[in-house]
């Protein structure tokens, strides 16, 4: 499962090289959508589905019923929908702001372009953001129904866990504009790819946090694909409490600091 | 100083015996000789049937326009390519069973850059010199050396993306000549180069041109083929239109000048009229009137004779480019 | 041969200034997921007894070591041929020195066993070292991994060299590497399959792979020679068929 980040940087910012400049810079991202592009943003989709069929029905099969904090027992497959919805709106939404971002920033130059045009620095950030809250939210909803035809979990609850989604979406979103500004080179791809790789895998998201060694479990509870997986299933799964409302006030600071950030250092980088 | 070492022996190639016949050839016979040589890729074809004979220590060009044949003739003589039909004798081997045998005798300039980003400026030239099967520590001397003759040493160790065009142009010319090569290929050496730049490089193809080592070169600069070639051919349709120095070119294909008449917001159709039986030929031009002629100052003086004011008149001696655009035509194949 | 090593050179040398990026991918990664899967999930696993008295980790190690063979051969056999065909040229100027089509393909394939043996030998040192290795058949598994990779890598370096953009290696990857890694065997026998989609895992080389790797290194899941020998035969054909295409297309493009 080196997979999902082990293809090297430049895949997805190559491919919208030949796109033209807009000033308006969401509808710029969607009239990127030509040729084979189309098929790379369509298969975000299937990627998601495909570790819930392999690891949460497949692997699910091996394993007993798994006992959520409320002492319920639920299949592996309810366990594992929730991270796979997660993490997929983690990983769209890093890779919109990070890995297209820093192209179309330090390589295509475009937003030169963009900010003779006079947009302000923030506003190409947040229509970046935009587009990638568009495509993502594209993804969860599908996912969601997925997990509903699935009986992993019930329409009311996915109609909640949406807006939670999108929520996640916005705070990876603005975690990757602040930490784009922060890149220099694609190597730093590699590094931030196995960061990435480590929060998909340690989050509570295959198992619970519970089982991890005490200080294992305190460092996971810091980082924030724990909160996203957190909310998002205690939402599918049906078992409101109120510290779902914590780990959604985190999502909401991190995305709140990462725009910040973003918008102050954008400038400083882009208007010199 | 000098890098080449000439004559020498055929050098001992990964290839084994089949490079060896060659240098068995007459001393006087063709390095490259070629007969009805023709090159066709499904129904188009691209050289069709050209005769050409390059003698040793010769610097001889192709010219022509896009699309007349020259790279596809360089890709034969490379033996990266097949002829389809006629004859094609390279080094008195024959490039369809002795192919590797001829490659490990050339020496390939490119015309797009294809040196490895990941290695530095030397490993380019000792990796491509490991392919010749030049044994590691011979390569590393004989790049060095190459490097200091295209005047690249201090950048030995520096990556290739950083270069200029001109240094990587220069740095893919020394990666040709690793081998020592009988003949140096080059396609296009100085397209896209700066003024600087494409002297430093002509400089350096001059030096190896008195050092005696045979060059075939593409070039549709006529500035480039008038200072490199003792002998060119003129391409066109995939066919050779003309053939001789560039010199007996000009005298047989043009005047010796050229006078240039510009006459402002004038129709030139009207004023090509109003100079008719002057000169000894007369083009128009989108912009100006060429008027062909062996003295131009004497023709200039009779368009002034007829009561015609040109705006601005330029008399100049004839170049390459006035028998290359009237051999291969005015309109722009691109 | 003396060409094939000189182009097998070239790849060494530029491998030393990339090979830590490689290392992330080709060994950082696979280490964490044995760690953060197998562990985790395979207390749960253990505790289902599905498996019988075979423990979890000990079951995706060699499917894991498989598939990690597969994104190798992946990622040495795409963007980089693609590359020396139609960004750095390379292959160009290659082709323009003695070196015939098939030296060139050659060391390319030889540079590519060499990482697959090293990545390979790497992942046994680090999972012995959390006991999953249960036989010194595991020796085997190298063999069995450059085979897979060849399998793999050979029939990428045709579609590399005929394709005109790079858009294409994303697709495969999300529409042929990341299912066959997923529904391959690697995480879960291919039993549990629905017929159609087993049928699949028995066509892709992954699957075939993983048997043998999982007889080397875990006693309880051993197989016959004859059958042994049956996997070995199809994953060669793959590297056959996959290095006859890849020669074909490399020739079409490069001499012309």
């Amino acid at each position: 499962m080196a997979l999902a980040t082990s293809f090297g940087p430049g895949v997805l910012g190559r491919l919208d090289g030949s796109v033209k400049r807009s000033g308006a810079v969401t509808r710029r991202n969607i009239s990127a959508l030509r040729s084979a592009y189309w098929l790379v943003v369509i298969s975000g989709f299937f990627e998601p589905l495909l570790y819930l069929l392999s690891i949460g029905v497949g692997v699910g099969g091996l394993v007993n019923k798994m006992a959520l904090p409320d002492g319920r027992l639920v299949d592996y497959a309810v366990f594992v929908a929730p991270s796979m919805l997660a993490s997929s709106a983690m990983s769209g939404a890093l890779a919109e702001t990070t890995f297209n971002f820093f192209g179309k920033m330090k390589f295509m130059k475009l937003y030169d372009g963009v900010l003779a045009t006079p947009v302000r620095p923030m506003e190409v950030a947040l229509g970046e953001l935009t587009w990638a809250m568009i495509r993502g939210s594209l993804y969860s909803a599908a996912f969601l129904v997925i997990m509903v035809v699935m009986g992993l979990t019930s329409a009311g609850w996915a109609l909640l866990a949406f807006p939670a989604s999108l929520l996640v979406g916005l705070s990876f979103g603005g975690l990757g504009m602040a930490l784009s500004t922060f890149l220099t080179s694609w190597q730093d791809f590699d590094v931030l790819g196995t960061l990435q790789f480590a929060l998909f895998l340690f989050s509570g998201t295959f198992a619970p946090v519970s089982s991890y060694p005490e200080a294992v479990r305190l460092l996971i509870e810091a980082t924030p694909l724990y909160h996203a997986v957190e909310l998002i299933r205690g939402l599918t799964t049906g078992s409101p409490h109120p510290v779902l409302i914590g780990h959604a006030a985190y999502l909401v600071v991190m995305g709140i600091l990462g725009l910040a950030v973003a918008g102050r250092r954008m400038g400083r980088l882009l208007l010199k | 100083m000098s890098p080449f070492r000439r004559p020498r022996p055929a050098p001992d190639q990964v290839t084994g015996p089949v490079g060896a016949t060659g240098g068995a050839q007459a001393p006087d016979a063709p390095m490259i000789h070629a007969r009805g040589l023709v090159k066709r890729f499904g129904d188009f074809t691209a050289v069709n049937g050209i005769d050409v004979d390059v003698a040793r220590g010769e610097s001889f060009g192709f010219l022509g326009p896009n699309g007349a044949g020259k790279s596809s003739t360089m890709r034969m003589i490379g033996c990266v390519s097949q002829p389809t039909g006629g004859v094609l004798r390279i080094l008195g081997m024959d490039p369809r069973r002795q192919g590797t045998g001829i490659r490990a005798r050339l020496g390939v300039c490119p015309q797009q850059d294809s040196l490895d980003p990941e290695l530095s400026v030397k490993e380019n030239l000792v990796s491509y010199a490991r392919f010749f099967g030049i044994p590691r520590r011979v390569a590393k001397a004989k790049a060095d050396e190459l490097l200091e003759f295209v005047q690249l040493t201090e950048r030995a160790d520096s990556k290739v993306e950083p270069l200029s065009g001109g240094m990587k142009r220069r740095l893919t010319i020394a990666r040709a000549l690793v081998n020592d090569p009988d003949i140096v290929l080059l396609d296009e050496p100085t397209t896209g180069l700066d003024p600087q730049a494409r002297h430093l490089v002509w400089e350096r193809l001059f030096r190896l041109k008195q050092q005696g080592v045979t060059l075939v070169l593409t070039t549709h600069y006529m500035d480039e083929a008038e200072q490199l070639c003792d002998r060119l051919v003129v391409m066109d349709g995939g066919k050779i239109v003309a053939e001789d120095s560039p010199r007996a070119l000009i005298e047989r294909y043009s005047t010796r000048e050229v006078v240039e008449l510009r006459f402002g917001a004038a129709s030139l159709e009207d004023m090509a009229g109003k100079l008719a039986g002057l000169g000894e030929r007369i083009e128009v031009l989108p912009d100006r009137i060429l008027l062909y002629a062996f003295d131009g100052d004497e023709a200039a003086e009779a368009v002034t004779g007829r009561g015609l004011t040109p705006s601005g008149t330029l008399v100049r001696r004839s170049t390459l480019e006035d028998v290359f655009l009237h051999l291969t035509g005015r309109t722009l194949v691109d | 041969m003396a060409a094939v090593l000189s182009v097998l050179e070239t790849d060494l040398m530029a491998y030393r200034r990339t090979w830590r990026a490689s290392v992330l991918s080709s060994f950082v990664l696979p280490t964490l997921f044995v760690l953060g899967f197998g562990l985790s999930v395979g207390s749960f696993v253990d505790r289902g007894g599905q498996l019988g008295p075979v423990h979890y980790l000990d079951f995706i190690v060699p499917g894991m070591l498989a598939s990690t063979a597969l994104q190798v051969a992946f990622g040495e056999s795409s963007f980089p041929v693609f590359s020396k065909f139609e960004w750095i040229r390379t292959y160009h100027a290659m082709v323009a020195t003695p070196l015939r089509v098939v030296d060139i393909l050659g060391g390319d394939l030889l540079f590519l066993l060499l990482r697959l043996l090293t990545t390979t030998v790497v992942f046994l040192a680090v999972t012995s070292a959390f006991h999953a290795v249960h036989s010194w058949w595991a020796i085997a598994v190298l063999p069995v991994a450059g085979l897979l990779g060849i399998a793999v890598a050979a029939p990428i370096f045709a579609f590399a060299a005929r394709v005109d953009q790079d858009g294409y290696f994303p697709m495969l990857m999300r529409f042929v590497v990341i299912p066959m890694s997923l529904f391959a065997g690697v995480f879960f026998p291919i039993d549990r399959l629905p017929e159609v989609l087993r049928w699949l895992a028995y066509i892709s080389p992954l699957w075939h792979a993983v048997v043998l790797c999982r007889a080397a290194t875990l006693p309880g899941f051993g197989v016959s020679v004859l059958t042994a020998v049956g996997h070995l035969a199809y994953l060669a054909a793959w590297a056959g068929a996959g290095f006859w295409l890849a020669l074909r297309a490399f020739r079409r493009r490069l001499v012309i």
